[in-house]
């Protein structure tokens, strides 16, 4: 599993501080955190409250660099902050994502290819959210379609089928499952499965237990890469153990230690 | 069309172990042996390194042979009831590239020699040989406790390959490994579960994985072949995966269990095939070291080795 740690987020309100006051410490201490606790690369994300979301961009992105080789992954859904974060990196990048509308893909699948950067296709358009499954489909092969066209490697492409609040679309949920397994048949090479972990238990009272059990549901299902806490010891836990399950690593009986010496 | 050779890319690769410590690092050998180092499966040259062939190390024990066959022991002729003699005989005259020192004599069956005796007769024999060592105790726990200590002790720097550590016995051995520069062998009874989880116990009392050698214990041609070689390949495919705690090179004891079987008791023509055939077999499925005891058995493995690893 892919596992990419999503606390460098100008949302939470100690990184929009340490964003702010230039306070690299905490910054790099949340980087490195991270990566202890299991992070194969780490999200960067502004904030909505940034003014000047290019300078912040290069900035994150030069003060880990400073402690980490690990891939980072630059979310952003405005380009020319992607586009800033690019030619900062020195480590290998993901881009953090496109939508399937062609004014997007236009900009980010070049400036992917030009930088080798991977790339995260989010199965959104300008008319929205798509409430079921066909949508869904029809937007990634849509993104799929215009990356073969455009000779972007489908190895190096995430698709994003948006995870949705359980509170609020709990009747999707189980569709959502079933669009990781149907994703995968859209190409051959097939397109890599991501999703954003938090978003279904947001405004919910039991977020660890909600991530959990879903994530350990989508990895069977054949999910490929997870933006999520590692600080949360029991959801690496859960992934590790399902992971064992499905016959990934071998199984000892201090596998959880043997999975993080890996 | 010509054909394309399918090739896998392995992330993982399985460490690299240097037995011997010549003077400049602070031993007395006058050679080194590495094992291990793979970045594929055994004999795809062409996907990816192999930079050191399987090696092949001599069994002698600190005590003459018993219950070994009439033509082992009349291919080491009177020189097998002196060990030393014997270690000298598999150095000058078969050209041995490396030794296998058995302490059976500290066995309570085979003379229960003391912790001190057996420590005079390690440093006696590093004396008398210039090749790297390999050691393993007598299998009696409480006799390996007691001496391996000791034989540990007084092959200090010269970064030997000491054994066994198993589950359920391994804190002692690992501790006088850790202290005195060895590499260990961690052997696990044909069950991949325990080799892995012995791996993790030993590297928890700080004895880097990159020292740790497998015994994943094999049956002889006929006697679980099959079965240890299923258990080589499964650990060795999740090393490569990019599993660490199974990125260890592979130990086998061939001479021991291909001696045992009843097909090697009826000629020692066909015992020598038994061996060789055996041996063979493991290196196909990644052993890095193999531990045998005829001769001309030992000859028929090099040969096979070196037309493996022809260009």
């Amino acid at each position: 599993m892919f596992i990419i740690g999503e606390l460098i987020n100008g949302m939470y309100p100690k990184i929009a501080s340490a964003i702010k006051g230039h306070d690299k410490k905490t910054i790099q201490k949340y980087a490195l955190d991270q990566i202890s606790c299991g992070a194969c690369a780490l999200d960067i994300n502004c904030g909505p409250a940034t003014d000047n979301p290019l300078v912040d961009m290069r900035w994150l992105i030069e003060t880990i660099q400073e402690v980490t080789d690990k891939p980072l992954c630059l979310d952003s859904s405005n380009p020319e902050v992607i586009n800033e974060g690019l030619k900062a990196a020195r480590n290998k990048t993901v881009i953090n994502s496109t939508t399937a509308d062609l004014e997007k893909l236009n900009i980010l699948v070049p400036l992917a290819k030009e930088h080798k950067a991977q790339l995260i296709g989010i199965t959104i358009s300008t008319k929205g959210i798509p409430q079921n499954m066909e949508q869904r489909v029809e937007l990634a092969a849509k993104i799929v379609t215009y990356c073969q066209e455009n000779g972007f490697p489908i190895e190096d492409l995430y698709l994003d089928p948006i995870l949705l609040p359980i509170n609020v679309a709990q009747e999707q949920i189980k569709g959502i499952l079933e669009v990781i397994r149907e994703f995968k048949t859209i190409s051959q090479p097939s397109p890599k499965i991501v999703i954003g972990l938090s978003n279904i238990s947001q405004g919910t009272h039991a977020h660890s237990l909600i991530n959990r059990t879903f994530l350990t549901m989508a990895v069977a299902y054949g999910l490929n890469s997870a933006i999520l806490n590692p600080k949360d010891k029991e959801l690496m836990d859960a992934l590790i153990t399902a992971e064992l399950i499905l016959n990934e690593n071998i199984y000892c009986d201090s596998y959880l230690e043997a999975y993080r010496k890996k | 069309m010509e054909t394309q050779l399918v090739l896998e890319k392995w992330p993982g690769v399985i460490s690299t172990i240097e037995i011997g410590a010549k003077k400049e690092e602070g031993g007395s050998r006058n050679s080194t042996v590495k094992i291990g180092g793979e970045s594929t499966l055994p004999l795809l040259f062409k996907e990816g390194a192999l930079p050191n062939k399987p090696k092949i190390a001599f069994e002698i024990w600190d005590t003459p042979a018993q219950d070994w066959q009439e033509g082992l022991l009349l291919a080491y002729g009177q020189e097998i009831n002196n060990p030393f003699d014997w270690a000298d005989k598999c150095v000058n005259e078969f050209n041995a590239e490396l030794l296998y020192v058995k302490m059976q004599g500290a066995h309570p069956d085979f003379g229960n020699r003391a912790p001190d005796e057996s420590a005079k007769f390690i440093s006696k024999l590093l004396s008398r040989i210039k090749i790297p060592l390999i050691i393993t105790g007598c299998g009696d726990n409480t006799q390996d406790n007691l001496i391996l200590p000791a034989v540990s002790e007084a092959a200090k720097g010269q970064r030997c390959l000491i054994g066994s550590a198993l589950q359920d016995n391994y804190k002692t051995l690992v501790a006088s490994v850790l202290a005195d520069g060895h590499s260990i062998i961690a052997e696990s009874p044909i069950d991949i579960n325990i080799a892995k989880q012995l791996n993790i116990l030993i590297s928890d009392m700080g004895l880097n994985l990159e020292r740790i050698v497998i015994d994943p214990t094999i049956g002889a041609l006929g006697y679980g072949l099959e079965y240890a070689y299923s258990i080589m390949e499964r650990a060795r495919l999740a090393a490569l995966s990019g599993d660490k705690t199974l990125a260890c090179p592979f130990i086998c004891f061939v001479g021991q269990e291909a001696w045992r079987t009843k097909e090697a008791k009826v000629s020692l023509e066909q015992g020598i095939m038994w061996e060789a055939i055996t041996a063979s077999s493991l290196i196909q499925a990644g052993a890095d070291l193999l531990i045998m005891r005829h001769p001309k058995a030992i000859t028929k493995v090099i040969n096979f080795i070196e037309t493996l690893y022809q260009e």
